[in-house]
Formats: C-alpha cells, sequence, structure tokens
C-alpha cells in the first residue's frame, strides 16, 4: 500500500472511531432516558415522578381486571411478577391484544395514591409466534409440567386462553 | 496464492469495464429468482402459513415488514463499506455502488417504517411510538434522505463522492443502535425472533415463508442495483471505447 493511501486509512478509521465514540458517550449520558417506560418497581420505589406525564409497563396481573357496568372505564393492576405491583385507572378502548398476563404500556400521570390515571393504553407483544392449535397443545402440555416455555418479561408464565375472561 | 488471487481481484474492481462484463450474465438470473420467490413467499406466508395464536391473521404483515427492515440496514452497510472504499482507495466503483444503492435502501426503509405502523395500528394499539426501535429506524431513513439531497445538491463529482462517503461510512453506526436498541432499552417494539445462535421463536410453517421472502428480497435488490450500476457505469464511460463497441454488439444482435 502507498503511503498516502496508508495516510488516508488512518485518517478514515480514526475518525470513524471519534464518530463512534462520541455517539457511544451521548448514549450512555442519556441513560435512563433512553427507555421508553419505567417498569413496576421504578412506579412502586418511587422512581418515577408524581403529577408527570409518564410511560410505565408491566404484565396484567391475572383477576385484576374490573370493567366499569356504565361506561368503557377499566381498572386493571400492572405486575413485574416479582413483587412490584401499581393500579392503572383508564377510560377508552383498549387494544385487541389486551387480556390478562399481556405485557402493557400505559401512558398517564400518577396521582398521590400511586394509582396511574391513564390516557392511553398499549399493547406489547413479544418475538414468539404461534399456530392456535400449536398453543392449546402447549398449554395442555404445560399444565402437566409447570416450567414456562416462553415469556415476554422474565419470570412471567403464558397467558392461558381460558384466563381470559376479560374479553367478553 | 490466495492472497495473490484476491489481490488481483481487488485490483480489477478498479476497473468499471471489467465489472460491467462480470455482472452481464448475473442481471436475468437475479431478476427471475426475485420474481420467483417473492411471489412463491408471498403466496406461501399470505394464504398458507398458520395464523398467529395471539395476533391472528395482522402478524402476517411480518412477511413484508422483516423483510424489508433487513433490508434497509444490509443496503445501508454495503454503503457504508462502499464509502471506506471510495475514501481509502478511490475507488470509482464505489461511489457508483452508493449512487446505486440510496434510491432502493431509501424506498424499503419507507416500507419497513409503514408497514410497522400497520402492524402497530392493530396490535400496539398505536400508528406511532417514539420508542428505541422505531426512532432508530427513523434516523436510518433520514440518513438516506440526506445523502440523496446531498448528492443533489453538490456538483462537483469529486467532492459529492468524498462527501456522500464520509457520511455513509459515519452513519453504519446508526446499524448496531437499530438492532441492540430493543435489547438496550424498554422499548414497545418487540426483541427479535430470529438469532444465528438460537433457533427461531416460532415453528418452521411460519418462518420459512419469511426465510423466502427475505431472499426474495435480497435478490430483487442485488438486481435493481446491479442494473442501476450498470446504467451508470455506462453514462460514466460514455465516450470510453468498449461502450461503443458493446452498443454496436447489441446493435446487431
Amino acid at each position: 500500500m502507498n503511503p498516502k493511501r496508508k495516510q488516508r486509512l488512518y485518517l478514515t478509521v480514526f475518525l470513524f472511531l471519534v464518530a463512534g465514540g462520541v455517539t457511544a458517550l451521548l448514549i450512555q449520558i442519556s441513560g435512563e432516558n433512553m427507555n421508553m417506560f419505567y417498569p413496576p418497581k421504578d412506579v412502586v420505589s418511587g422512581n418515577a415522578p408524581v403529577g408527570e406525564r409518564l410511560r410505565a409497563g408491566g404484565m396484567v396481573m391475572d383477576g385484576s381486571v374490573i370493567r366499569s357496568t356504565q361506561n368503557l372505564g377499566v381498572t386493571f393492576v400492572l405486575t413485574d411478577h416479582q413483587g412490584a405491583e401499581f393500579s392503572v385507572r383508564y377510560t377508552g378502548i383498549l387494544p385487541d391484544l389486551f387480556r390478562e398476563g399481556q405485557g402493557i404500556l400505559v401512558e398517564g400521570q400518577l396521582n398521590n395514591d400511586g394509582v396511574l390515571e391513564a390516557t392511553e393504553v398499549l399493547a406489547k407483544h413479544d418475538e414468539n409466534y404461534m399456530p392456535p392449535e400449536l398453543m392449546e397443545l402447549q398449554t395442555a402440555e404445560q399444565q402437566q409440567t409447570p416450567e414456562p416455555v416462553m415469556s415476554a418479561y422474565p419470570s412471567s408464565s403464558m397467558p392461558l386462553p381460558q384466563s381470559s375472561s376479560d374479553d367478553s | 496464492m490466495v492472497s495473490e488471487a484476491l489481490k488481483r481481484l481487488w485490483h480489477k474492481l478498479g476497473s468499471p469495464r471489467w465489472f460491467f462484463a462480470l455482472t452481464t450474465p448475473w442481471v436475468t438470473g437475479l431478476g427471475c429468482a426475485a420474481l420467483i420467490l417473492l411471489l412463491w413467499g408471498t403466496v406461501w406466508g399470505l394464504a398458507f402459513a398458520p395464523a398467529d395464536y395471539q395476533q391472528g391473521n395482522s402478524f402476517r404483515i411480518m412477511y413484508v415488514h422483516v423483510p424489508a427492515a433487513m433490508l434497509a440496514q444490509s443496503l445501508y452497510i454495503g454503503m457504508g463499506v462502499a464509502g471506506f472504499v471510495g475514501l481509502v482507495w478511490r475507488m470509482k466503483l464505489a461511489d457508483v455502488a452508493i449512487s446505486a444503492s440510496l434510491p432502493l435502501g431509501m424506498l424499503v426503509t419507507a416500507l419497513a417504517l409503514f408497514s410497522g405502523s400497520v402492524w402497530g395500528a392493530p396490535t400496539w394499539g398505536s400508528w406511532w411510538e417514539w420508542d428505541g426501535r422505531t426512532v432508530s429506524t427513523l434516523v436510518l431513513f433520514f440518513l438516506y434522505v440526506g445523502i440523496f439531497a446531498l448528492r443533489e445538491a453538490i456538483l462537483d463529482s469529486t467532492l459529492r463522492a468524498r462527501a456522500s462517503a464520509l457520511i455513509a461510512m459515519v452513519g453504519t453506526i446508526n446499524i448496531p443502535i437499530i438492532k441492540y436498541s430493543v435489547e438496550w432499552w424498554n422499548t414497545l417494539h418487540q426483541p427479535a425472533s430470529f438469532s444465528l445462535t438460537e433457533k427461531p421463536a416460532m415453528p418452521s410453517e411460519m418462518w420459512l415463508p419469511l426465510l423466502v421472502m427475505a431472499l426474495g428480497f435480497y435478490c430483487f435488490a442485488a438486481f435493481v442495483v446491479l442494473l442501476r450500476m450498470r446504467a451508470e457505469i455506462l453514462q460514466r464511460e460514455m465516450h470510453a471505447r468498449w461502450v461503443m463497441q458493446w452498443i454496436t454488439e447489441r446493435r446487431v444482435a
């Protein structure tokens, strides 16, 4: 390689490394701000600001969904299945994938009682896809051996079809 | 021995004429392969693959969304490598490759964003959310648009080649950010279903059509990029004798 080309090579690699380093530092500094939502742990421990618009996420706790009989109001509990949980109050249309056991994002304000008054509810789905017949088969197997096959969040069990009593 | 052969290939790559002659027989094959694979994958994925237990039929958007997103990033990596080669070795072909991949890259990134949006509306309950994956993909789109605009704005061809090569190369920093955004941060977007080391998070009757679609997208990209590169080579070497010769030969045939 001729010296001039070598010099260009060094300069180019140097430039690339500097740009990469700057980006890495910027990402490092942004830290928490890059996260889209607070996990239940942060909401319970008070890391999430009260009275400000924020997003929080978790799994809908089994049996916690209570629907109003008069309007579209609904309350439910979001949990990380590791002890941290908080209540959410919401009035509006829920996404199709909303059900007990599902990963959910809510946007709204935390009030002083630690209840999140949500203005928006989003469903998060995991990276696993499966035909319904296979799903039933696996659920049946799972009931015999209680080992979780797949999960969107650590230590969460699969949403069982019969547990989704909320879609009636 | 191998290094000698590689060195010779490297030097040959500096000749647009050699590249043109080499790729002539590839074009038709790639075009046909793309057509067959895309048709096959579309019918298989949309009509025969089973529906998802949770999302029903809307998960089929995956058969467009995933290959489009893969290709959007692959094309950018290709441009970044071409940019690096262009900056260090001043190879003409590198700039040809960048200008040939740009419009397609821009389009498939737009397709990935759009199909993601259409998928997000029924499953997430929102057309657009600002999470790590969506924002970094939007940045990728803006990088494509930026280089495209820059190339239109700079008239001097040497400067144009150098400027776009630099942005293409530096912009590749965004690619690992897109890839790992779903692991580094809490995002609404789900993590990857596929990896090199683990088996896919879906049965084969779901991922095989996806594989066919992905191959189809890549063949289509290779086809389009090659066609555009060849057209640009002809345009740049318009006054060279071999181009004249090629044209007269085609007229006779």
